[in-house]
């Protein structure tokens, strides 16, 4: 089998938790080409956002993603709340920060169990997935819900939480840091682990600087980036903690970028809870928003991402532009993927915690036989979802 | 004639194989799901999964050979199924032996794996392909130390029947005990011509999908899976009759019972092993072969040269 071949790995494929296709050009098991093909899930959120008020577009941005939908909704709030020139109640800050670490948790726990199951090791999947729902219970306790929190509210937050509560979360959280600490010594020590993951996925610190990476895919090529130590939101200005890198700049460095983050959330989820302020959670925020605009960064368990708001004065924002991680980190994963077996694939891929729902912007129509393409714009969009529910029976007009 | 029949159809043939695969299946998925923290199935799940199979639709893709297609899985039952004959389960005599009958055990667990690849091969989707030369690529890496690894024992023995190794350790008790590196490198090897993690690599999942498998659907995949459940019941067979040759005085219904708690002790191992590592890659796989299990396996085959020499 010397001869070259392409292997189809998407758009549905046991690898990819979200459809998107990469086609593999493939000499014997070793790459030597790849092609990304994005667009599989687009959603027109974007557009969808300029037709709906600020208090609806709070929970729409928040559904970008299932699994940092905080970082979402925190993203979009801080936009207009500078736009608005609304000061926010420290205690707000505190919860948003709280919840946002919470968040990171699960985000970096759920990455390790995926990772684990792209390279055959279930075993670690399980152990993980299960020692997150500790930390799902814990939004639940505090949100209400296990994802999709809906604790943003512009100028603020919804919710906020009882003293009494302190004491079993941060029960809950040593417990977490223990099985932390044994999955460190997993995933480093652990010889088919460390077999299959070191060496893997190189991107040395200039190419990663050239292809823009962000967020634990940069940092473990030695680049410290990281938004809430450069340009820090919510409370992150008061918070001491520690920058990981590493300069493995494979996927095993990744990983450990991940699991060490992980004390370093626990870490300041103590903080949070030992010096949260009293005061009020939230200050009204008026419903039409001055004209402005604003860029708003945050660090999400993927890496940096920003959202753009203009507003003109109205109840609705006149543009919402989103830049998710996984774009950035999108193009880093072909020059990854070069030199790689095919067996290195799903790891790679996965390594950079991709999320294509967040990132997808436009639908690409591609007749294979004819070669030919069209794009399908918002309007076309809409019209199609509103037909295809009505076929079935469901009918938004009514 | 009545009496042959009765061995190959029913006991210890293909009908006793069938419901002890099916045991071995659930002792595997049961004791992989409790050492993951999960629950696992229930005990009839895998007749469950067999009967559903059974009952579905099997699809032959337009453009596999239809022949080679559906008659892969046959000869992988067939052969693993027939390998029983030569094995001594309880006591030291099989229904059949002769002189070499081992070698002739170890080729006919070899055609399983061969049947997997033609089965892929022919079924013409890219993956199966893969999946296939995988599968190939693999089997010259774990044949060589599962082969030199049984052989040693036979070479202390003196005899390529299985029923004579039997009897040779039964005459020497304890004798057993000299060839446990060759067991823990023809285990190993066993994980590896069983598919079973990390040598899993034919049927890589977040690779390949299913590997040599991914086009076979309802009965064929029923008979590929019953197949499988064989292979490793007369594998452990092979391996508990060669390696654990003890306790096979005993009467019929003690021995029976020890019999199966030596495979289902073997097929535990199997699942443990599978538990607490990561999937190799085939480059990884093929290197840890040669370098580690060859050298043990001929390691125990120097210990067993000196001690032919020094116990005569």
């Amino acid at each position: 089998m010397a001869e070259e071949f392409r292997v189809p790995i998407g758009p549905q494929h046991p690898a990819l938790k979200e459809p998107a296709s990469f086609s593999i050009a493939l000499k014997g098991e070793k790459i030597i080409g790849v092609d990304v093909r994005l667009g599989y899930n687009h959603r027109g959120i974007e557009k969808a956002c300029e037709e709906r008020t600020y208090i609806q577009d709070v929970y729409l941005v928040e559904r970008i993603c299932g699994i940092c939908s905080h970082a979402h909704s925190t993203c979009f709030v801080q936009a207009v709340e500078e736009i608005a020139g609304i000061e926010v109640p420290k205690r707000a800050l505190y919860i948003r920060s709280l919840i946002a670490e919470l968040e990171r948790i699960h985000s970096h726990l759920l990455w390790l169990g995926v990772a684990a199951h792209e390279i055959g090791f279930d075993t670690l999947l399980m152990f993980t997935w299960r020692d997150r729902e500790i930390v799902m219970d814990v939004l639940a306790e505090l949100t209400g819900n296990r994802v999709n929190y809906g604790i943003n509210a512009i100028g603020g937050v919804r919710r906020d939480m009882g003293k009494d509560k302190i004491p079993e979360i941060l029960k809950r959280i040593n417990v977490l840091e223990e099985r932390t600490k044994y999955y460190i010594e997993v995933a480093t020590q652990e010889t088919t682990v460390v077999n299959r993951l070191s060496g893997v996925g190189k991107v040395k610190k200039d190419d990663a600087l050239k292809l823009g990476a962000v967020g634990p895919t940069a940092r473990a090529s030695g680049i410290a980036r990281d938004v809430r130590k450069y340009d820090p939101y919510a409370a992150y200005n008061e918070l001491s903690f520690d920058l990981i890198t590493d300069d493995h700049n494979d996927v095993y460095g990744r990983t450990i970028v991940r699991v060490k983050e992980l004390i370093e959330s626990y870490k300041m989820i103590r903080q949070i809870l030992k010096d949260m302020p009293d005061g009020p959670i939230a200050v009204k925020a008026p419903r039409k928003i001055p004209a402005g605009e604003a860029v708003s960064r945050y660090e999400a368990p993927r890496g940096e991402l920003m959202h753009y708001v203009k507003a003109n004065g109205t109840d609705k924002p006149e543009r919402v532009k989103v830049r998710t991680p996984t774009l950035a980190n999108i193009q880093a994963v072909k020059h990854m993927l070069r030199e790689m077996y095919l067996a290195d694939v799903p790891i790679v891929v996965a390594a950079i915690d991709p999320c294509f729902s967040c990132t997808d912007r436009l639908i690409e129509l591609k007749d294979i036989d004819k070669k030919d393409s069209s794009v399908i714009d918002w309007q076309r969009l809409r019209q199609y979802s509103i037909e295809w529910y009505r076929d079935r029976g469901i009918d938004f007009k009514k | 004639m009545i009496s042959s029949l009765f061995y190959i159809l029913i006991f210890p043939g293909f009908l006793f194989l069938s419901v002890f695969g099916l045991i071995a299946e659930y002792v595997d998925r049961k004791f992989y799901a409790r050492l993951q923290n999960r629950v696992g199935p229930p005990w009839f799940q895998p007749l469950a999964d067999f009967i559903k199979l059974v009952s579905k639709e099997s699809i032959i893709p337009k453009d596999a050979n239809p022949a080679m297609f559906q008659l892969a899985p046959l000869f992988a039952l067939t052969a693993a199924s027939v390998s029983i004959l030569y094995i001594p389960l309880w006591g030291i005599s099989s229904l059949s032996s002769f002189s070499g009958d081992l070698i002739v055990v170890l080729y006919l667990l070899t055609i399983p794996t061969l049947a997997f690849f033609i089965g892929g091969w022919y079924s013409s989707s890219l993956f199966a392909r893969i999946g296939s030369v995988r599968a190939v690529t693999q089997l010259f890496s774990y044949e060589v130390p599962l082969f030199i690894g049984v052989l040693t024992a036979a070479l202390l023995a003196d005899t390529w029947s299985i029923s004579g190794i039997a009897a040779y350790y039964t005459n020497h008790p304890w004798f057993w005990l000299f060839n446990l590196i060759g067991f823990g490198v023809s285990l190993t090897a066993l994980l590896g011509k069983l598919e079973k993690g990390p040598f899993d690599i034919p049927e890589a999942e977040t690779e390949i999908v299913a590997g040599s498998f991914v086009e076979y659907s309802g009965r064929f995949l029923a008979i590929l899976r019953m197949a499988i459940n064989t292979e490793m019941v007369v594998g452990a067979s092979l391996l508990a009759a060669v390696f654990l040759p003890f306790g096979l005085m005993l009467n019929p219904v003690a021995g029976f019972i020890l019999y199966i708690l030596k495979v289902l002790f073997i097929v535990a191992v199997l699942s443990l092993s599978r538990t607490v590592v990561a999937r190799l890659r085939i480059d990884q796989m093929i290197e840890f072969c040669w370098k580690y299990l060859v050298p043990l396996a001929v390691l125990q085959l120097l210990i067993n040269f000196i001690l032919k020499g020094v116990l005569g």
